[in-house]
Order: C-alpha cells, then sequence, then structure tokens
C-alpha cells in the first residue's frame, strides 16, 4: 500500500519524533477538565463523568500519541472510546424476525414522546415493506387515543385501541388477537414514573400478558441526572431492550440517555429528531458522542487519529533516522504519494504547517516524476546513495542519459537537499521550515 | 424532594468550617459542591455561578472560633442561594385576576414551553384552582398542531365542567385565543387560559409564531412550564423562551418524580421570575405554590 511505503520514511521519522516529546501532565489535566465540563453540561451522569475522567487522564498520560495529532484530539479519542464502550461501536440494528409477528411495547415517563414513537417506528418499518400496526394501550392520558388515532391515520397504519375500556391489558390482549398477521405490532402505553407504584404495576402486567419482544424505553433527550434512577427502575419492572431517545433536534445534548444505558444496559437504537412522524433516525455512537462534546464532526477527528494510527513497518524510518537518506528514498516518497490524498494530510498535520499550503504545492505532476524517475534510473549506484558527489559533469551525463536538460537535474537535487536537510531537522527536533514557495514540495 | 441537595449543602458547610476561609483551600471543596449541585440537577453553568460567588464571600473572611466560622458560612451559604432564587417581581395570582374581575376585563394566561413538560394538564389544574376560588374559566386550543391536542384538552374541560374554545386543527393559532377572550368578554368569564403547541426553543418559526399569539393576545400572564426532569437544557429553554416572549412566571412540572429541585435554582436563576406553581402529580389537585424562601430553608435545614 502506498500509504505505508510512504510511512515508511518520513511518517515514522515525524512519529518519532512526537512519541519523544514530553507528557505535559498539567495540560492533560486541563484537557480532562475541559471534557468534564462538556460532559456535565451534557447531563451525562456526575458518576459516570468521574470515573470516565479518571480512565481518560490516565490513558491520556500514559498512551503515545501518534503524530501529527494534537493531545486534545488523543483525548477525545479517548474520551469516544470510553463512551462507546457503554454506547456500543456501531449503531445496533433493530432485530426483526422475519416470519414470525414481532411486538415492540413502547414505555417511558410522561412526555418523554412515546406515542409520537408508535408513530414514527411505525412509519419507519413500514417504509421497510413490513405489515405493521399500532397498539394503544394508554387509557389514562386525555385524548391518548385519538392522539394516535390521527397519527395512525396520516401514514395508513391500522390502530387497535378502545377509549371506553379502562383496562388496558386487555386492549393490548384484543389488539394482538386482531392483528395476527402482522410483522411488527407497536403497543404505546401510559407515561410513568418510578414513584407512580401503582402505574410501575399496571406496565408489569402489561408486560407478563402481551410478552413483548422487545421493551423500549422512550427518552426524553432533555433529561438531566433523574435519567440514572428511571431507567434503572424502568428496567427492573420490565427488562429493557432498546433505548430511543427524542427531542434532539433541541440544544439538549441527550447525556441522560447515556445515563439510560449505563442503568440498563440496552443500546439506543433510534433517536427522534423532531414532531413530524418522518423525524426519526438510527443512532450513530460517534455522532451522538460528538453531540455530548458539543462538537459538530467527530466522524472527521476519529478518521483523522485512525489514519494516524496506521501501522507502518519501521525499518526504512530507522534507516533515515540513522542518517540515510538517498535519492532513491526520496523518489519512493514521492512515488508513494502520486495524486495521494493522505501525505497533503499527514504534512497538514504537522503542528505550525496545518496551514499556508496551497492546494496545487502538493499536488504531483505525473510526467515530472516520470522525468524523475528516468533521471534517476541514469545514476550510479554510488550518485544515488551519496548525492553529494554530483559535480557539473556528473549532471551533464545523467541529464544526457535520461533526456533531460540540466535544469532539470538540478531542480531534483535541489529537491532532495532540501527534503533532506528536513530530514536532518526532524532528526534535531528541531521546528520544521516553513513551507514556502521552492521549498521541497513545490514541484510546480 | 430535596434530600440529596440537602446533603451536599451539609457536607459543604462542614468542610468548609474545618479549613482555613482560604480561596486554594475552599476551591476543592467547593469543587466537590459543585457537583453535588450537578447531581441534583442544578445547570452546570449555574453551579459555577453559585460556587463563585461563594467563593468570593469567604475568601479571606476571618474568624476566630469554630462555631463562629460555621455560622458564617451558613450564614453566606444562605445568602448565596437566597440571591439565586431573588425575582424581579411577585406574583399573587388571586389578587391580579381579582384586579381584573374588579374592572370587568378577563384576567388572559398564556403557557407556554417546550414539549411534553406539561401545558396542557397544568392549564386544567390551573383552571381548577381558580374555579374553586370562585372565578369562571374559558380554556383556548391554540394548540392546533399536535395529533389530539384539541381532544386532549377538551376531555379536561369535559371533566373540569368549563368550556373550550377550539378551531380546527391547522387553524391560526393566535386566532383561537382572540376569539377566546372575545368569548369571556361577551359572557363575562373571569380567566381565559391560553393552550399553545410545544415547542423547541431552538425552532426560530415556532418561536416567531408564539410572539406573534402574544402581540395579538397582549395576556396578562405569560408563563413557562419546564419539565422538573430537565437537566442543562432548563438553562437554554428559559433563556430562549424569556428573550422570545418575555415571561411572567415559570411552573414547574413532574416534582412527584423523585425529582432534586436542581432546575428550580436554574430556571429562577436564569429568569429571574418566580415559579408560580408545581405540579406534583397527574391529577387535578396535584398543583402546589411555591415559596422560594421556604425551599432555601428547607435544603438548608
Ligand atoms: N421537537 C420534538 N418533539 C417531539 C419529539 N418526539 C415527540 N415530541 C413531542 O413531544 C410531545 C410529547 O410527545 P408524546 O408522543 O405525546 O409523548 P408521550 O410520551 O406519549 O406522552 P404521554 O403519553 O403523556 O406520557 C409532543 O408535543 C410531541 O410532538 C422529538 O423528537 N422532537
Ligand atoms: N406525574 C406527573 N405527570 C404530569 C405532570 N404534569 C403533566 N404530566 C403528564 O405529562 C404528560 C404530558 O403532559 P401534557 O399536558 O400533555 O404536556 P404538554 O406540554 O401540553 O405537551 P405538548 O402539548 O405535546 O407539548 C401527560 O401524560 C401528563 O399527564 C405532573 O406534575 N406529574
Ligand atoms: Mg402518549
Ligand atoms: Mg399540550
Amino acid at each position: 500500500m502506498a500509504l505505508e511505503r510512504l510511512g515508511s520514511s518520513l511518517y515514522e521519522a515525524i512519529k518519532k519524533i512526537f512519541r519523544a516529546s514530553i507528557v505535559d501532565e498539567a495540560a492533560v489535566k486541563e484537557l480532562v477538565r475541559d471534557i468534564q465540563r462538556a460532559l456535565l453540561q451534557a447531563d451525562v451522569n456526575v458518576q459516570l463523568v468521574l470515573n470516565i475522567s479518571k480512565k481518560i487522564e490516565d490513558r491520556a498520560l500514559k498512551e503515545k500519541i501518534p503524530p501529527g495529532i494534537s493531545r486534545r484530539e488523543h483525548v477525545i479519542k479517548v474520551v469516544y472510546e470510553e463512551l462507546t464502550r457503554f454506547l456500543g461501536e456501531k449503531p445496533a440494528p433493530i432485530k426483526i424476525e422475519p416470519g414470525k409477528r414481532n411486538i415492540i411495547m413502547l414505555v417511558g415517563i410522561q412526555g418523554s414522546g412515546k406515542t409520537t414513537a408508535a408513530a414514527k417506528l411505525a412509519r419507519y418499518f413500514q417504509k421497510r415493506g413490513l405489515k405493521t400496526a399500532i397498539v394503544c394501550a394508554d387509557t389514562y392520558r386525555p385524548g391518548a387515543y385519538a392522539q394516535l388515532q390521527q397519527l395512525a391515520d396520516r401514514i395508513n397504519v391500522p390502530l387497535y385501541g378502545n377509549p371506553k375500556e379502562k383496562n388496558p391489558v386487555k386492549i393490548a390482549l384484543e389488539g394482538l388477537k386482531l392483528f395476527k398477521d402482522k410483522d411488527i405490532i407497536i403497543v404505546d402505553t401510559a407515561g410513568r414514573h418510578k414513584e407512580e407504584k401503582e402505574l410501575i404495576k399496571e406496565m408489569k402486567m402489561l408486560e407478563k400478558n402481551i410478552k413483548p419482544d422487545e421493551i423500549m424505553l422512550v427518552i426524553d433527550g432533555t433529561i438531566g441526572q433523574q435519567a440514572m434512577v428511571q431507567a434503572k427502575a424502568f428496567n427492573e419492572a420490565t427488562p429493557i431492550g432498546s433505548i430511543l431517545v427524542t427531542k434532539l433536534d433541541g440544544s439538549a445534548r441527550g447525556g441522560g440517555a447515556l445515563s439510560a444505558v449505563a442503568a440498563t444496559g440496552a443500546p439506543i437504537k433510534f433517536i427522534g429528531t423532531g414532531e413530524k412522524i418522518g423525524d426519526i433516525e438510527p443512532f450513530v455512537p460517534s455522532r451522538f458522542v460528538g453531540r455530548l462534546l458539543g462538537m459538530g464532526d467527530l466522524e472527521t477527528l476519529l478518521e483523522k487519529v485512525r489514519e494516524a494510527e496506521v501501522k507502518v513497518p519501521e525499518k526504512k524510518a530507522k534507516a533515515i533516522l540513522s542518517g540515510k537518506f538517498t535519492l532513491t528514498d526520496m523518489y519512493e516518497q514521492f512515488e508513494a504519494m502520486k495524486g495521494m490524498g493522505p501525505f497533503r494530510k499527514l504534512l497538514k498535520m504537522i503542528p505550525g504547517m496545518s496551514y499556508n499550503i496551497p492546494e496545487d504545492m502538493l499536488s504531483m505532476a505525473e510526467d515530472r516524476l516520470e522525468k524523475w524517475r528516468v533521471m534517476i534510473q541514469s545514476m550510479t549506484p554510488e550518485e544515488k546513495e551519496n548525492p553529494k558527489i554530483f559535480n557539473a559533469s556528473r549532471i551533464r551525463r545523467v541529464a544526457r542519459g535520461s533526456g533531460t536538460s540540466e535544469k532539470e537535474v538540478k531542480e531534483l537535487l535541489k529537491q532532495y537537499s532540501m527534503m533532506r536537510r528536513m530530514i536532518k531537522m526532524l532528526r534535531k527536533k528541531k521546528k520544521l521550515p516553513f513551507f514556502g514557495k521552492g521549498m521541497p514540495f513545490e514541484f510546480k | 424532594m430535596f434530600e440529596k441537595l440537602k446533603s451536599g449543602l451539609k457536607g459543604l458547610v462542614n468542610k468548609v468550617t474545618t479549613t482555613e476561609l482560604k480561596a486554594e483551600n475552599l476551591r476543592p471543596i467547593l469543587s466537590e459542591f459543585k457537583l453535588s449541585l450537578v447531581e441534583n440537577d442544578v445547570a452546570f453553568p449555574v453551579a459555577e455561578r453559585i460556587c463563585d460567588e461563594i467563593e468570593k464571600r469567604l475568601d479571606g473572611v476571618q474568624v476566630k472560633r469554630l462555631e463562629d466560622r460555621k455560622k458564617i458560612v451558613e450564614e453566606n451559604l444562605r445568602e448565596v442561594l437566597l440571591e439565586v432564587m431573588q425575582t424581579n417581581n411577585n406574583i399573587d395570582l388571586l389578587k391580579a385576576v381579582e384586579e381584573k374581575r374588579k374592572k370587568g376585563e378577563p384576567f388572559v394566561i398564556v403557557f407556554v414551553g417546550i414539549n411534553g413538560t406539561g401545558k396542557t394538564t397544568t392549564i386544567a389544574k390551573v383552571a381548577r384552582f381558580l374555579n374553586n376560588k370562585g372565578y369562571s374559566v374559558v380554556l383556548a386550543c391554540s394548540d392546533t398542531y399536535r395529533a389530539g391536542s384539541i381532544e386532549q384538552l377538551e376531555e379536561h374541560a369535559k371533566r373540569l365542567g368549563i368550556r373550550m374554545i377550539k378551531h380546527k386543527y391547522g387553524a391560526d393559532p393566535a386566532a383561537v385565543a382572540y376569539d377566546a377572550i372575545s368569548h369571556a368578554k361577551a359572557h363575562g368569564i373571569n380567566v381565559v387560559l391560553i393552550d399553545t403547541a410545544g415547542r423547541i426553543q431552538t425552532n426560530r418559526n415556532l418561536m416567531n409564531e408564539l410572539a406573534k399569539i402574544k402581540r395579538i393576545v397582549n395576556p396578562d400572564l405569560t408563563i413557562l412550564t419546564v419539565d422538573s426532569l430537565t437537566g442543562n437544557d432548563a438553562v437554554m429553554q428559559a433563556e430562549e423562551f424569556h428573550k422570545n416572549v418575555s415571561i411572567d412566571a415559570t411552573i414547574l412540572t413532574k416534582v412527584d418524580a423523585d425529582v432534586k429541585g436542581g432546575s428550580a435554582i436554574s430556571v429562577t436563576y436564569v429568569t429571574k421570575k418566580p415559579i408560580l406553581f408545581i405540579g406534583t402529580g397527574q391529577a387535578y389537585e396535584d398543583l402546589e405554590e411555591f415559596n422560594p424562601e421556604k425551599f432555601v430553608n428547607v435544603i438548608l435545614k
């Protein structure tokens, strides 16, 4: 792989230098404090935040940071890993067994968005070709049936309910009987919280009787520290199988949902992003963690870190670090990065160089590279290994042999010596030179 | 309800009492206290302000006896909390309603808040409360958006035996409110309670719509309902609603869910408006008046 070859020298050299830099404990602590604040403001459970911060601090102080990655970025990556330990790396898919009727029962605190979620989910599955129906087992809230009926009508999903019946278990069982041939039945229930013992009992009864395949906890994205105890109480009453977080279209970060995951062990499967029936999305952990940290695009950052962490053979790097950097090495470098993004990215990652690199400056012209190849081929092994020995007559010979001009050979040598100087500087852990016109990476 | 907050404060007092009152000694203790506030759902920035204020007050205070120190700490804590709970207006609802009644005009209240906080239910509770005090009430269903909103309020009106003014779904909410006020004027009804659709405070269009309702209605009170289970977002909700429609009071709902009371602190701190009632259940009588001084006393006791 091109990246590997590239990484094998220059890349690795840079890596070494950065690894050698001393871990600034105070800076790490400061960073951890920042993260802590972000998580607390995002409504993540306080104990969870304290546990995570400790882990982050340990790891941030111990772990080596790949080149081009700032400490902040590294810490964020660690946070991501620690959080996804709860959330799961990948979105958990909803398990729908084909050829079988799947019953999903929605439970949650008052006003969290269950009824709306019932319609959203019904639409979601209906669009995927599944025969879907809804049962209204909320006999408590005024207008509960009318609300669900209006929603179900909008999406043409059959609904069973009976606003006159007071027993939700009876309604649910009747609904299940009616919808024998459906793939998915969504059962909406009344809102309740852990202190309403009668209602919690009612929820247990419902669960016992309808035996849902999955109980989905609908949790309000704006909920604070109560999320943990409430979710725990729900889970103790009836085993929660998945979580749907609502109202993430607002400014709330949704950290309460993380507590719900911690308390129930159930994965978040969907998020609600608006009042409309279509406002439902499968849960994406990286996006959610980005939200918790108040960072828009966590995926890009993670991508960058992953890229920087690519393992590369160190043979060549060692050679270069031990003082060897030949024309052949340089040629390989440029060949490797021919038309390639990563090198460009790599350069941008070098601190102090993140700007001031015009795009075209880095783009490698194919024909020029081809010329270099021919020029280098026209050199003697000795010349390649030790370009210092080049004098006017050697240059003339190479130019003639490769069908290029002396000027072009001189240019190649100039590029080489500049690059060599840079490697040397890297070795001495000096600051990188400013990349301006006429610098090694200008090929135009 | 405020047990945990109470224990957090106790811990603070005890710890502070045994150290010299210097910023560097106070800081770790206050930092722990800050977390305890957050654990009780005081929004993080508000918790931070409270701790900064306590530090400022206690730093460098010279005290000889341990006992005096405890007293000073407690006193300052009380003052800070009272200051946080300080509002820039007081509302005597019954008196205000009575004044309007004497003038022969209806007292108009608009309820606003994000989705599902309990506006509609609270309206029913307030309607019953005022009814019991001898005032006639009419409800306006200005939520013409959410599915079932009309049937929900209608059911409450039916149970309470009061009128509700409604239009069709999709109708102009301001027009419904206007009609309800006209109805109240024509029939000598004392109070108009206007239910609006829930809206997320970041939604520009819906916030503008609310401002329009308010312009047309010109209510005597605009009340923000906040779900007391809300964490940090309570601050954002309070700020945005206040900025867009300038609220006069708040109502905290679902306080029966074993909430820790921090949202009361956050919301008051941000709006500087009184908490008119707290909702303590799903039944009509589950509405309690809220007294900030009592609140502070309870958590400091
Ligand atoms: N902005 C926004 N609003 C939502 C979302 N999900 C639900 N809502 C709104 O939240 C409010 C409450 O939703 P419901 O579906 O009635 O909640 P519920 O859990 O069924 O309520 P109860 O049955 O009373 O416990 C309604 O105004 C919904 O339109 C969401 O993802 N974003
Ligand atoms: N336990 C409890 N539940 C409450 C309280 N206040 C409201 N609720 C419940 O919360 C749910 C939502 O209440 P609504 O009155 O519909 O809320 P809303 O703000 O009008 O909702 P939208 O109009 O959809 O934005 C209902 O199930 C109410 O019964 C309270 O103080 N305690
Ligand atoms: Mg419902
Ligand atoms: Mg409502």
